[in-house]
């Protein structure tokens, strides 16, 4: 179970194996400072396939998929209790490569946080923090990269234009293209849709589907209807504790907990 | 806790059902009334507000403007007024300026008495400006209203400037063209005064640069023996010194070739001269060449005046000071004070950068780190005279001290770095304004969003990756309002200077054509401390006083287009990536 993880560059990384849990959350608790925010989660994320996290805002959806790529390393005063592992390697172990795990993970926050470079210089940065600099590849990077999140046809002309004159929305499918660009194994995206119009948002699922097997895609989302059209699996998190958790069609028609039921039929939440 | 029902008793005081019944009833609850008049009464903190801030500029421009007044009109050339004494003396000069004094009345005659004491015992006098310090062994000379007979302005009465002894007021009575003593005409004197000149600047040339090489040169053989010496013992250096010994002889024929040629101009100069004469008839009779600039102050039309401005200004920022600093240019003074604030901004740049980039990226934020912070803070509140002690006995004697020993043993006892010069000073400074930058880049450091980072680090960015590339863009704004602000500081600083290496006059710059062109242990000029020695430390403060203007008025500007550069280059970063979201 404990194999090495090996890191290749990740712009061609090679495909793993389809089998078996991308991601283990095990007896995971999480406080900030004296306050818990997460009680013994445990969670099989499955290589592939999209997972949903949903349930009541403040519930620890966020702080569940920070988590997943250490992001929360930065919080002062942060404790966790539990393992989390990516290929059965426990990511919180002493000595683990923080750096090397997060270049495996594409990440999408819950507001757009653009870098204050141009449209170019923010989607081939996690190339280029890789040391990649040849200009064909960042030119083709940047290209699908934008296509895939559907901003290729407004920006194509305004490449070396700041990130920050972008519009809201704009940006938040720059910030898609840039967890895209350097091809990671796993996506985490938090509220990848929140500021996007309807049609934005279907060429967002469209991507997700299409990513869908290669990649092990992790989402949180406030809309039940985009969590039943787009992901496999469903977990239902209230209060920081994991409530339910299964493939999608039973957790929306045919949920185990009544609390579940009451969520997904929009009966508080 | 007590419910709402107790605090609120239903009017009829029945419980139960009664109760419930009663509160649907209750009585309106009584709306607070508005008034009717929606006509802003404004905010009176404003006129606070307001005033403080009025008051603040009020006193700014006051003293800009006082500034730039004077500065702007001491070059402007002003007439010559000849004026006859009642007792019988004639004195000429420039008017400078006047007051309203109290005479010694029991020194005045009846009628003067009579009226002055008409006016409360007050009467007004003049400040001319009667320069000839070579005859009259005074530069100035108070007139008061009641002992003047007479005001004239004859138009024969020049102002010449002299290379030395200052101003001289008064005619041309001769000329002395090589040799030949002739009648003043103008047009030769214009003509031979520009010659002359151009002699002056030739033996000046010759003196500074040709045998100044030579003597360094010679120097710098000397040295060498000497360090052969101390390096291989007295026997062993031998030949390395009789080598260097024919060397200097070769160097000193050099030398007394330039000499002769020297001495040929200087006596073919001393043919050319001018006799001129002050008003009360005594006669001087220097080298054409010793006159810097001359004008007939009566007779000169506005475009005369408008020239000996300009030739004055030009003459003040591209020329070495005269007469112990109160005439001719302040150009080492703002070459010193360029050079050592950019050395400063060399030093303080990466070292307040680096420091704050610790102190808020990578050390851990505890007790430690707040000590260490507040620390800086507060040494921004030390006097920066206790910087120039230690500059001084650090900088200076210590490590110079040592760097001597160590490099330039041959030159000893004489320090090289060992006393005050440019380097240690911008070291001081820089030590004096790094608090500033820390504090400004910390600052600018704090205020970059955390999601930003997050953002970085998602990428797999390492922590100096995510510092280089995405920190520091966006701070780089914030830091540069440090660096100008210690900018700032820095090049108005003169305090500490005096001790670490500001010198009253150093006509040799720091910068210059011979090896190894860059010499930061010499000492410097400074504007700041030109405009105290000038105006306070001089033989004679009222000669200088026109100078602190325009010193002060060139200090300033210097110190606006150095921040003003550092602005346009911050506004340039910042519109780079301008923010314009949604
Ligand atoms: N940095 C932090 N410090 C302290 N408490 C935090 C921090 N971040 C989140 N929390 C708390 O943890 C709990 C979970 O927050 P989290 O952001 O995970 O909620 P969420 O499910 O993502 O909500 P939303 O749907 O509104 O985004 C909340 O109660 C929040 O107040
Ligand atoms: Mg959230």
């Amino acid at each position: 179970m404990t194999e090495t993880i090996e890191f290749e560059p990740t712009a061609y990384h090679v495909k793993k194996s389809n089998e078996g849990p991308a991601l283990e959350i095990k007896d995971f608790n999480l406080w900030y400072g004296e306050t818990q925010a997460l009680f013994d989660n445990n969670l099989e994320i499955q290589k592939g396939q999209v997972t949903a996290l949903i349930g009541p805002s403040g519930c620890g959806k966020s702080t569940l998929l920070r988590c997943l790529n250490r992001m929360n390393d930065l919080v002062d005063g942060l404790r966790i209790e539990g393992q989390i592992t990516v290929d059965g390697f426990d990511i919180y172990a002493k000595g683990v490569d923080v750096i090397a795990l997060r270049k495996r993970m594409g990440m999408v926050f819950q507001k757009p946080n653009p870098f204050a470079m141009s449209i170019y210089d923010n989607i081939t940065y996690p190339l280029r923090v890789d040391g990649i600099t040849k200009k064909s590849i960042l030119d083709e990077t940047v290209e699908r990269a934008l296509t895939q999140a559907a901003l290729w046809k407004e920006v194509k002309d305004r490449l070396q234009e700041s990130a920050l004159g972008l519009s809201g929305g704009q940006q938040q499918r720059l910030c898609i293209a840039r967890a895209v660009a350097s091809d990671p194994e796993v996506l985490l995206m938090d509220e990848p849709c929140s500021a996007l119009d309807p049609i934005a948002t279907a060429r967002i699922e469209d991507l997700i589907e299409e990513l869908k097997g290669t990649y092990s895609i992790v989402m949180v989302t406030h809309s039940m209807a985009q969590a039943a059209r787009v992901s496999d699996n469903t977990a239902f998190m209230y209060l920081g504790r994991l409530i339910e958790y299964g493939d999608t069609d039973t957790v929306f028609t045919n949920p185990q907990k009544s609390r579940t039921n009451d969520y997904v039929t929009g009966r508080f939440g | 806790m007590t419910s709402f029902n107790e605090q609120y008793p239903p009017a009829s005081g029945a419980a139960g059902a009664a109760g419930a019944a009663a509160k649907d009833a209750v009585a309106p609850r009584a709306r607070r009334r508005y008034s009717a008049d929606l006509s802003a009464l404004g905010e009176p903190a404003l006129w606070g507000f307001g005033g403080a801030l009025a008051l603040g500029i009020i006193m700014i421009a006051v003293f800009l403007m006082a500034v730039l007044y004077n500065g702007a009109t001491t070059f402007w050339p002003k007439p010559i007024e000849k004026v006859e004494l009642t007792d019988g003396t004639v004195i000429a000069g420039v008017e400078r300026r006047g007051t309203i004094f109290r005479p010694d009345l029991a020194r005045l005659d009846e009628d003067v008495r009579a009226t002055v004491e008409a006016n409360d015992g007050f009467a007004y006098r003049t400040l001319y400006q009667t320069a000839n310090f070579d005859i009259y062994g005074d530069d100035f000379r108070w007139a008061a209203d009641f002992e003047m007979a007479g005001i004239t302005r004859p138009e024969d009465m020049y102002y010449f400037e002299r290379q030395v002894w200052g101003v001289f007021v008064g005619r041309i009575a001769q000329m002395q063209i090589d040799g030949q003593r002739m009648d003043y005409d103008p047009d030769v004197f214009r003509r031979e005064q520009a010659a002359a000149r151009e002699r002056f600047r030739e033996i000046r040339r010759i003196e500074r640069n040709e045998i100044g090489r030579i003597n360094q040169l010679i120097e710098r053989e000397r040295l060498a023996q000497r360090r052969a010496v101390l390096r291989q013992g007295e026997e062993a250096a031998a030949p390395v010194v009789a080598q260097s010994q024919t060397r200097i002889a070769e160097l000193q024929e050099d030398f007394q070739v330039l000499q002769a040629r020297v001495n040929e101009i200087r006596a073919s100069d001393r043919g050319f001269r001018v006799t001129l004469e002050e008003v009360g008839g005594r006669q001087i009779e220097p080298e054409i060449s010793q006159i810097v600039r001359y004008f007939p102050a009566n007779t000169l039309g506005w475009f005369g005046k408008l020239r000996i401005y300009v030739s004055r200004w030009i003459e003040f920022v591209s020329a070495e000071p005269r007469e112990a600093n109160t005439q001719g240019g302040v150009l080492p003074a703002i070459f010193g004070t360029v050079a050592m604030t950019l050395l400063m901004v060399i030093f303080v740049a990466p070292f307040g950068v680096i420091t704050a980039l610790y102190l808020r990226e990578y050390a851990k934020q505890g007790r430690i780190t707040s000590i260490v912070r507040i620390s800086v803070n507060n040494l921004a509140g030390v006097p920066s005279i206790v910087y120039g002690v230690f500059g001084l006995g650090f900088f200076a004697y210590t490590m110079g001290g040592t760097i001597d020993q160590l490099f330039y043993p041959e030159n000893l006892p004489n320090p090289t770095f060992g006393k005050g010069g440019i380097l240690w000073a911008s070291l001081t400074l820089a030590l004096l304004t790094v608090p500033v930058v820390i504090v400004a880049t910390e600052e600018a450091l704090a205020a970059v969003p955390r999601s930003m980072r997050e953002g970085s680090l998602a990428c797999g960015a390492s922590k100096w990756q995510t510092i280089r590339y995405v920190v520091l863009p966006k701070a780089l704004p914030g830091i540069m309002t440090g660096m100008i602000l210690a900018m700032a500081r820095g090049a108005g600083e003169v305090a500490p200077l005096m001790l670490v290496g500001v010198v009253k006059l150093a006509p040799a710059l720091p910068i210059d054509g011979f090896y190894p062109f860059i010499h930061l242990d010499r000492s410097f000029m400074h504007l700041g401390f030109h405009i105290f020695d000038v105006g306070f430390q001089s033989r004679n403060s009222e000669a200088g006083k026109p100078m602190v203007f325009v010193t002060t008025l060139l200090l300033l500007a210097l110190i606006v287009t150095m921040n003003a550069t550092a602005i346009i280059i911050r506004n340039r970063l910042k519109r780079r990536y301008a923010t314009g979201q949604f």
